[in-house]
């Protein structure tokens, strides 16, 4: 700096002022790696013309735990509890492509009451992810109320995860074959009544900012990403929808019982930062509608497959057979054995298609098992989507798409 | 079809149809589990990825993946998923590779496999021939290694912590209190990849036998001398019975922890 004075010092002239101007370099920052509108450890080099940026390159895999190669030193089941912490806003749909992933090789059947449980607390899963992204992102772009409203949602369906298994936030409750175990009837009612509240919370809170000229000064036209470009940047979820792609996978690829359901896919019309944020406020009343289906339509019965060379007995069936002692045993010990082949499965995440590429050996580890995250690709594209734009609207563009790091870097 | 995985449109045709337009670079064509995977030639990679998107639109690249076979003669399986938002299906796409051979980049057909590629070259080390900007991207600054090679141990080679004297970061060996373990399920009657202990004496194949000898004295496995002046207070002669180490033996049939 004092460098630079002296340059200015020596370069004023007074009687020829146009001298001192000097030519400005760009300027080259670090936004993060501990920022709180990064949204956990995520480092950008920025470099800035002014205020307006004009190359970001981030710097991912600060939370880079190798998760894909510890899966491949456990069991299956002992490698679910790692999906829970790549998406740690979204653990359950995490461990959905993983269950399903295991299913599909071992061909397995799951019954009916099984799968309407794990469609109710994917899509429980899901407001619960958007109530702390919508949150997040108006506090990004400078609104502090409505993220205290919404999180006292996400408080609410914390609570519903820990009566269903145990854990506010890592369930480790979908099992191959099904659900770890069933809930109780009242915890479906409660989820039924908590269906009727929120919505007024919840639209409370969204009314601040819909509609607020702030908001919409600081999110429309910002990062405009047109169709082609969200395809080829390899976009998903409410990011492509955002842009005006009708993709979801729960609709034309459906698992589960999502072909059952009926819901609508929220479509934006010109892409930005607004059109993404609007279509995960709408993603969750859409989310409630199947919620209240999954309620309405769920049988009886068991929730999770019979077949006892995968799915564990229960407890007090082991106090009496033998046989299912033994199953318990080699289960919680080596596992079971799933056949040689490979399968890719993407579901419908919060945040876009979450894929697991499993590659078994028919040993009872996986050999390979590749995640495909939701972020990498959004993140990817933040030079091309904050080039031109000013400095503070880094944190709206990465506010609306939504990254997780547990996720990113895995 | 029992499990209630994401269903994609109808495979039927489509193997037969995309084999031929891959023509003479399809080496093999595997369907199963309701998926379809190609084995291209790697030089012809990026002319068949882009005959996929531009005639039979398969519009996103979701996601590309290393797989690390060892023993295969070229280690490195490269999948490339593909999906078509139009045609709601997806497919594989696969190439083989060595360490030192380079697969060419697809960025030029999709600007998402920069960083995909990023990750398969920081992980596996598969060099990728027209990425421009092939740096590392999940590991450390300066980290070493390809990680996910199945020659990597799983707890690294290095450990960091924060130094209170040299008031940085210090990257040191890996210490660890307890083995790595890894147990091997395998049933005997299954055919377990090692001899189980004991059955060497059946087919005559008994380890060659050892005589544990003690001919020198260092053989014993016998410490110093004990303390003089606590020989001299006791009787002077009963301090012959100093604890010896009992002598480590190798016992070289307790192998069935070791795993395969």
């Amino acid at each position: 700096m004092s460098d630079y004075l002296d340059e200015m010092d020596h370069l004023a002239d007074s009687a020829d002022p146009t001298v001192g101007d000097l030519e400005i370099q760009n300027f080259t920052i670090n936004f993060g790696p501990q920022h709180p509108a990064a949204h956990g450890v995520l480092r950008m080099v920025m470099e800035l013309d002014g205020e307006i940026v004009e190359r970001v390159d981030p710097h991912i895999g600060l939370l880079h735990r190798g998760t894909e190669k510890l899966i491949e030193h456990k069991t299956y089941l002992q490698a679910l509890p790692y999906f829970d912490r790549l998406d740690y806003c979204s653990p359950l749909a995490m461990e959905y492509s993983y269950v399903l992933a295991i299913e599909k090789l071992l061909d397995l059947e799951v019954p009916l009451r099984g799968q309407y449980l794990r469609v109710l607390f994917a899509e429980l899963t899901r407001i619960c992810n958007h109530m702390l992204n919508l949150g997040a992102h108006v506090m990004d772009v400078g609104a502090m109320t409505p993220n205290i409203w919404v999180f006292e949602i996400r408080e609410q369906c914390l609570e519903f995860f820990e009566r269903a298994s145990g854990a506010r936030m890592h369930s480790a409750w979908f099992r191959p074959g099904g659900v770890h175990r069933d809930v109780p009837l009242k915890l479906l009612t409660d989820i039924a009544d908590w269906l009727d509240e929120f919505p007024t919370l919840f639209e409370d809170a969204m009314s601040l900012v819909v509609g607020n000229r702030i908001f919409k000064q600081r999110n429309v036209n910002i990062a405009t990403v047109s169709k082609d470009d969200a395809v080829r940047w390899g976009f998903s979820g409410p990011v492509l929808r955002g842009s005006g792609v009708a993709w979801d996978l729960r609709k034309s690829q459906p698992y589960d019982v999502y072909d059952r359901m009926e819901f609508d896919v929220p479509v934006g019309t010109s892409g930005d930062c607004y059109d993404r944020f609007m279509v995960r406020v709408e993603e969750v009343r859409q989310s409630a509608r199947i919620m209240r289906q999954c309620l309405n339509e769920m049988p009886d019965g068991p929730v999770s497959s019979s077949d006892r060379k995968i799915v564990p007995p229960k407890r007090a069936e082991m106090k009496q057979s033998m046989e299912a002692l033994i199953h318990h045993f080699k289960l919680y010990t080596e596992g079971f054995h799933v056949p040689a082949g490979e399968v890719y499965v993407a579901t419908e995440s919060p945040k876009g298609e979450f894929g697991v590429y499993l590659v078994s050996d028919g040993t009872n580890k996986p050999y390979r098992c590749k995640i495909r995250p939701t972020a990498f690709s959004h993140l990817q594209a933040m030079d091309f989507m904050t080039k031109g734009h000013m400095l503070p609207d880094a944190t709206a563009i990465l506010g609306a798409i939504d990254i997780v790091f547990g996720e990113c870097d895995r | 079809m029992a499990h209630s995985a994401p269903a994609i449109s109808s495979n039927e045709g489509v193997a037969a149809k995309l084999g031929k337009a891959i023509g003479a670079a399809l080496l093999e064509t595997v369907e199963a589990y309701g998926e379809i995977s190609f084995t291209v030639e790697r030089k012809k990679l990026s002319t068949v990825l882009e005959k996929l998107r531009e005639k039979h639109e398969y519009q996103q690249l979701v996601e590309i993946a290393g797989v690390d076979y060892p023993d295969r003669p070229e280690r490195f399986e490269v999948c490339y998923h593909l999906l078509s938002l139009t045609r709601n299906h997806r497919i594989r796409v696969k190439v083989t590779t060595d360490e030192d051979t380079a697969v060419p980049s697809v960025t030029h057909i999709w600007e998402v496999a920069g960083w995909l590629e990023r990750e398969v070259f920081d992980m596996y080390g598969v060099l990728f021939d027209g990425n421009t900007d092939l740096r590392r991207i999940l590991t450390d600054y300066g980290f070493q290694g390809y990680p996910f090679r199945k020659d990597f141990p799983l707890t690294g080679y290095v450990e960091m912590r924060y130094s209170e004297e040299a008031k940085r970061v210090v990257y040191e060996p890996v210490k660890l209190a307890q083995d790595f373990r890894s147990f091997d399920f395998m049933s005997p009657w299954e055919g377990a990849d090692y001899i189980l202990p004991g059955d060497e004496k059946v087919g005559g194949e008994a380890p060659p036998a050892t005589p544990k000898t003690t001919d020198k004295k260092s053989d014993t496995g016998a410490g110093k001398k004990a303390n003089k002046e606590a020989a001299k207070k006791s009787d002077g002669k009963a301090t012959k019975a100093k604890a010896r180490a009992p002598k480590r033996t190798k016992s070289g049939t307790n192998k069935s922890g070791e795993g395969k």
